[in-house]
């Protein structure tokens, strides 16, 4: 056997042992009924913010405190806590994915991504919608 | 029906000349394949004028396309869909063209653009390869023009045209102010009531995105020469190309490494993502392509210096330029959607973005199998005492990086067709340095020794007396750089940090090596050092991002002031693991944040770039430095509420001082509260609505007040603490001045963060020593802002090793061409 053919199995070896491991890490998106079941392990969830209950932040008490409620497609809901500032635009944002994990009766969030009408430039009903604005 | 104040003459125009482009490119494709099938042949010449009058025309459409687009653009003419998403009236000028290239049209149609300027560069040099190359060129561009296209054929959509009208895209469907209330039509003035555009995405008004996204769509576009040449190899069934091909390959890794890495100083710059590198897809997508281009490249000198390696090469390269067209699809798609921080949406045209991709990958993949007996390979096998050997094995642990990098990276994709639920790792980032730590280490090292080691075989004691000094004065730095550098991240558990220190030695060695090699093995002969200078500037990116990664540290953690609110309420340990990095600073109150007293002093709304500015003003608390930072937000333009951020940095040699606004509240209630009066003694308590106050002790004439009143006054002053619900401290010294018998000044002192004033009225009673308090709790909270700041140290050592890199790729694509005209084979 060659020597370069030793080397190349060896590192397609590595580069597939290093795929495996990556699957250890992986996480999955899950709906708020399927993470509260596991609860305490970190999971994504897709959901809406409730904009009929109230978002706590305030940036005199402490400006690394936001809570809200979620919910997501299913219409279940859960009390979000973030240790981070509020994410700008978060009221607009039609979906946000949230990175974190259920503890007790709420999702600690460690990361939240905004999926944002504005950024949505060639939507066209984000852009129906900017037409009022445009007008006046 | 005909509609007042539209301009639909450009539009028009430019569709024609749309449909036009994809026919000239369509006829080039078929004249170029026609004259490549025909070598020597006196057809051959008549084919291949046909497909230049082909391609000039096609030239000519993409130019004007692209004039007209930016005419429509300037003039603000928003009965176009595209100038109407991605415009407004108050942009800057410069900025017009960021909304050229903000829309995937625009990208496209720069892709284009590019595609057409490489294509005249080849027509001019390429002679026997022409043919060939400029094949696979004007059928992509056959490919671009089809996506720019925007027509139906049998429903079927095919492309998105860039001059497509406002109204014929349903947007009016829901404004009923554009309606005629009695047809229910669109108003035939309804231009008039169409004041301004949706305008850019506040994130993008920045510099970088009028440069960036050129010079990217050109690392982009070039990318396809090395491909194209190789895949006139395999028609041709002739491997000469591998020697005009390597200057092309090294000019895209260039363009597309600076194009890349200008995307990362942007991120760092003017995003406030907290850094310039994040492992997003995006970034990956492009990055990719630029690691197995690397890869190819090398591949390509082994085989021009000893024959090895052909197979890959053509691997490499057909790989590098389906991989461009594969991160395309990964971001134009919007399969990105969860996991990137980059907003793309699903246009209807997953299907076309596929086919591109299939379009070249399957005939490329095809004629490679096909011919891949036919390639020449040497059978021995190289000596490991071979430079050729050592390159080998750098080009395939790149190679595997990326496809490591980019496996990860399409999980969505994998989600997608198999309807699983995979979700990135709770640290991604982590999940990807942990690997490519090791990929560091290893190219550190191979780039550091391979250009010690000659063609085919070394001498034992050459390689070992040369490699010796550049060896120990690399240990030398880097253990000094491990001692003294206080690297101690210890987050990820000590194997992970030993894992930095041992690629902060790979780094510096790399450096260090190649530096030496200048001298050492080339004598000094600058020009021919192209390939030394950029491993030196891929050394020192190593090396800056090794060290400004492990040791940025965050100075703005919440440990004064407010914050003890937050340890009181959450423990000691923030249970999301998220550091608690906000800092929240009240309007001309000096708060506390590690080495140095930050102050807010001031914000101005700039009305030229309707940005807001705010001063921050930072002092050493050792006296030795005082200077201020001015980051900014911008206000979201129409459709969308609060602000984004840009950062500010203050800049020193050895590492950044990085600021940004995470949120900031004004003041704009009215102050409607007034004084209570309370009496008190020394030693007294006073309540108030969120705490109490303790008076301390009365001072007269304090030196540490001298400034509040002059020499003719006696000043009282009153000692005292306000001690708020949360536990927090701070000391108020409220006063009066008294000159001669009657003239009072009152010198009342402020808590801002409690919205607290306190004034000393009187003395009530002097025999028993009460004192008359006036108490003021303001309805209204100060001007305020939280911000992030972080420090970098080492950043700069990566941007300077950015443009040391395309400086080295830049000196051996010179040299190359030369030696190209010279006609000599070795150039090492």
């Amino acid at each position: 056997m060659k020597k370069t053919h030793i080397i190349l199995l060896v590192c397609i070896a590595a580069a597939i042992v290093v795929l495996i491991s990556y699957t250890g890490d992986l996480t999955t998106y899950e709906t708020i009924a399927s993470a509260r079941q596991k609860e305490g392990k970190f999971v994504n969830l897709i959901v809406k913010m409730d904009k009929g209950q109230p978002l706590e932040y305030d940036a005199v008490k402490n400006p690394n405190y936001m809570s809200f409620t979620a919910v997501d497609s299913l219409g279940n809901n859960i009390k979000v806590v973030y240790h981070n500032n509020k994410p700008t635009d978060m009221e607009k944002s039609e979906r946000l994915v949230l990175k974190g994990r259920v503890q007790g009766d709420h999702f600690e969030c460690k990361d939240i991504l905004l999926k944002c009408p504005s950024k949505y430039k060639d939507d066209p009903k984000a852009a129906q919608k900017n037409l009022q604005q445009s007008t006046s | 029906m005909n509609y007042i104040g539209e301009h639909l003459l450009p539009g028009q125009i430019g569709h024609f000349l749309g449909i036009l482009s994809l026919i000239a490119s369509l006829v080039a494709t078929i004249a170029y394949f026609k004259a490549s099938r025909l070598q020597l042949s006196p057809d051959q010449a008549s084919w291949i004028r046909l497909a230049r009058v082909a391609f000039l025309i096609e030239s000519f459409c993409v130019v004007i396309g692209f004039a007209i687009l930016y005419y429509l653009i300037s003039n603000h003419m928003f009965e176009y869909k595209y100038v109407f998403t991605h415009s407004d009236k108050s942009l800057q000028t410069e900025y017009l063209f960021a909304c050229f290239w903000e829309g995937m049209e625009g990208s496209f149609m720069l892709w284009s653009f590019w595609h057409c300027v490489l294509g005249w560069i080849l027509i001019w040099k390429a002679k026997e390869w022409e043919a060939g190359v400029m094949t696979v060129i004007s059928f992509a561009q056959f490919c671009i023009a089809t996506m720019l296209l925007g027509i139906y054929v049998f429903d079927v959509k095919i492309g998105i045209g860039p001059f497509i009208l406002s109204r014929t895209e349903g947007f009016f469907d829901m404004a009923p102010i554009f309606k005629d209330i009695n047809t229910g039509a669109l108003r035939q003035d309804y231009l008039t009531l169409l004041k301004d555009g949706t305008g850019l995405n506040v994130l993008l008004q920045n510099y970088w995105m009028v440069i960036h996204p050129p010079v990217l769509f050109l690392g982009f576009a070039s990318t396809i020469v090395p491909f194209a040449y190789a895949f006139a190899g395999l028609m041709k069934k002739d491997h000469s190309w591998t020697k005009p091909a390597l200057p092309w390959a090294s000019f895209s890794a260039a363009v597309l490494g600076l194009g890349v890495m200008m995307g990362a100083a942007w991120a760092y710059e003017s995003l406030s993502f907290g850094g310039y590198w994040a492992w997003d897809p995006v970034e990956n997508a492009s990055l990719v392509p630029w690691l197995t281009l690397v890869a190819g490249i090398h591949t390509n000198l082994i085989y021009r210096n000893s024959g090895y390696s052909l197979r890959t090469t053509y691997l490499f390269y057909i790989v590098s330029f389906v991989l461009v067209l594969y991160s395309t699809f990964l971001t134009k798609s919007g399969i990105l959607g969860d996991t990137s921080v980059h907003s793309f949406t699903d246009l209807g045209m997953n299907f076309q973005l596929i086919l591109f991709v299939l379009v070249f990958l399957i005939p490329a993949l095809f004629l490679y199998i096909k011919n891949y007996k036919s390639i020449p390979a040497i059978q021995k096998e190289e000596s490991t005492y071979s430079r050729e050997f050592w390159i080998f094995i750098g080009s395939l642990v790149l190679f595997l990086a990326g496809i490591v990098i980019i496996a990860k990276t399409s999980t969505p994709v994998f989600n997608k067709v198999f309807g699983s639920k995979i979700a990135p790792p709770e640290d991604a980032e982590f999940s990807y340095n942990q690997i490519q730590i090791f990929v560091a280490v290893v190219i550190g090292l191979l780039t550091a020794v391979t250009q010690y080691f000659k063609y085919k075989d070394t001498a034992k004691e050459y390689f070992g007396k040369k490699i010796l000094v550049p060896t120990v004065i690399a240990v030398v730095i880097s253990l000094c750089i491990s001692v003294f550098g206080n690297i101690n991240y210890d987050k990820k558990g000590p194997g992970y940090l030993f894992a930095i220190h041992l690629a902060i030695f790979a780094a510096v060695y790399s450096v260090v090596a190649n530096a030496a090699y200048i001298w050492l093995g080339l004598k000094g002969k600058i020009k021919a050092a192209g390939a030394s200078v950029a491993h030196v500037g891929f050394g020192l990116v190593l090396v800056g991002i090794l060290i400004s990664s492990s040791k940025k540290t965050v100075l703005s953690w919440n440990t004064t002031g407010v914050s003890v609110l937050q340890a009181a309420e959450k423990g000691s340990k923030n249970p999301a693991g998220d550091p608690a990095e906000n800092i929240t600073l009240f309007k001309r109150m000096p708060t506390d944040m590690g080495k140095f007293m930050v102050t807010y002093e001031k914000d101005t709304l700039n009305p030229a770039d309707r940005k807001r500015y705010f001063e921050i003003n930072f002092k050493a608390k050792d006296g030795k430095e005082t200077f201020s930072l001015y980051p900014d937000v911008i206000k979201q333009n129409k459709g969308g509420e609060g602000f984004s951020a840009n950062p500010a940095a203050q800049h020193y040699w050895y590492k950044d001082i990085f600021v940004y606004i995470t949120s900031f509240q004004e003041n704009n209630r009215e102050d409607t509260a007034s004084f209570h009066s309370r009496e008190a003694k020394v030693g007294d308590t006073l309540y108030y609505g969120n705490g109490f106050i303790v008076l301390n002790k009365v001072e007269k004439n304090p030196e540490a007040l001298k400034s509040k009143y002059s020499d003719d006054e006696t000043a009282v002053f009153l000692d005292m603490s306000v001690i708020t619900k949360d536990g927090r401290r701070y000391a108020v010294k409220p006063g009066i001045a008294l000159k001669g018998a009657d003239q009072l000044r009152n010198l009342p002192d402020t808590v801002v963060s409690q919205s607290l004033v306190i004034q000393f009225n009187k003395v009530a009673d002097s025999v028993n020593g009460t004192l008359e308090i006036g108490i003021k709790e303001s309805g209204a909270i100060t001007d305020l802002i939280t911000l992030k700041v972080y420090e970098f140290p080492m950043i700069n050592i990566l941007w300077l090793g950015v443009v040391v890199m395309v400086i080295g790729f830049a000196m051996s694509v010179y040299q190359r061409i030369k030696s190209l005209k010279r006609g000599d084979l070795r150039v090492s």
